[in-house]
């Protein structure tokens, strides 16, 4: 349970959300007390719904709590949010194995009329 | 969804919550709200650099150097600036002294709080619900668990992070290490021992006498 070395993250995107939010706070998108809070609340939250407190647990409700602060916040919109990561989908899938994914190529993809 | 174009080579579509991650970063970046560059910076930092070897070094020099012990005492947010340990959420933070009389536990009930700049991210126990609630409820058989057996004389002071305090605990020196570099002292500083959950490791722990 309590090793003395561990990889800070367990997988990239843990580590990317985690720098989103020390960097979004560094810029003045939120004080460092108002993100503990939404962590905070998150993570009462998940345990209250009975959700099993697995270490990955803890950066979804990081991850959660930081789209819920920002959609709140207005930076971001739960549409916008959900457009963009549709559009990420359509590039993977339609980007060969092999080459860079990029963002326009799924907008591209998803303007396209079936 | 675009069913009739399946190509069977396509990329790998990365897991869901790394998709939101992405979504969410591209789309502030497009909105000029982050610098993809500096994330790569703060990621590369917490990956590698700042870690418990950082408070290590602080309590190893407030072992060797009373004055300094005094000052991280009084001030601890400026006593560990000078080392060049600086916090980057503007938070306080305050030393806390292990001795035979008491002995200090930190937790954040909260959600995680915890001293980046000296100990690096939390280890997983230390964010888990399970410590979270009985560090608070039962503070000695929790540090029975982590193999701290306190003499029942000594007091158990139990210290909730926040945002805007962290606490570094300064676990006792061990005997038999009079003499030792700061070095081979702050190799005896673990990471528990910080939190205090752990003590410092014995000499013996690390093959005798440096």
């Amino acid at each position: 349970m309590h090793s003395e070395e561990q990889p800070p993250f367990e997988a990239p995107w843990q580590a990317q959300a985690f720098a989103l939010a020390v960097h979004l706070n560094e810029r003045g998108a939120f004080t460092w007390s108002e993100w503990a809070e939404a962590l905070g609340a998150q993570r009462r939250r998940s345990g209250e719904a009975g959700i099993a407190d697995r270490p990955e647990q803890y950066y979804l409700d990081w991850l959660q709590a930081l789209e819920y602060l920002l959609i709140q916040r207005d930076p971001a919109t739960a549409d916008e949010l959900r457009a963009f990561r549709e559009a990420w989908v359509a590039a993977y899938e339609a980007t060969p194995h092999g080459h860079p994914v990029q963002l326009d190529k799924g907008f591209e993809v998803l303007a396209q009329p079936e | 969804m675009g069913d009739d174009h399946h190509h069977h080579d396509h990329s790998h579509v990365p897991p869901e919550p790394a998709l939101r991650v992405q979504a969410l970063e591209s789309l502030l970046t497009r909105k000029g709200l982050v610098d993809p560059g500096a994330l790569e910076a703060i990621i590369e930092t917490y990956s590698n650099e700042v870690g418990p070897r950082n408070g290590a070094r602080v309590v190893a020099h407030s072992w060797v150097d009373p004055d300094y012990r005094q000052w991280l005492l009084d001030d601890a947010t400026a006593a560990i600036a000078h080392l060049g340990y600086q916090g980057r959420q503007g938070e306080h933070m305050v030393a806390l002294e292990n001795t035979d009389q008491v002995h200090n536990l930190v937790v954040c009930t909260l959600c995680s709080c915890y001293p980046w700049t000296v100990l690096g991210i939390p280890p997983t126990w230390y964010k888990s619900e399970a410590y979270r609630a009985r560090a608070v409820r039962e503070p000695r058989a929790v540090l029975e668990e982590f193999g701290v057996h306190l003499d029942d004389n000594t007091e158990v002071r139990l210290w909730d992070s926040t945002a805007e305090i962290r606490y570094l605990v300064i676990p006792q020196r061990p005997a038999g290490t009079e003499g030792w570099s700061e070095e081979a002292l702050a190799d005896l500083v673990t990471r528990d021992s910080m939190v205090g959950a752990g003590v410092a490791r014995r000499p013996d722990d690390v093959g005798g006498a440096a």
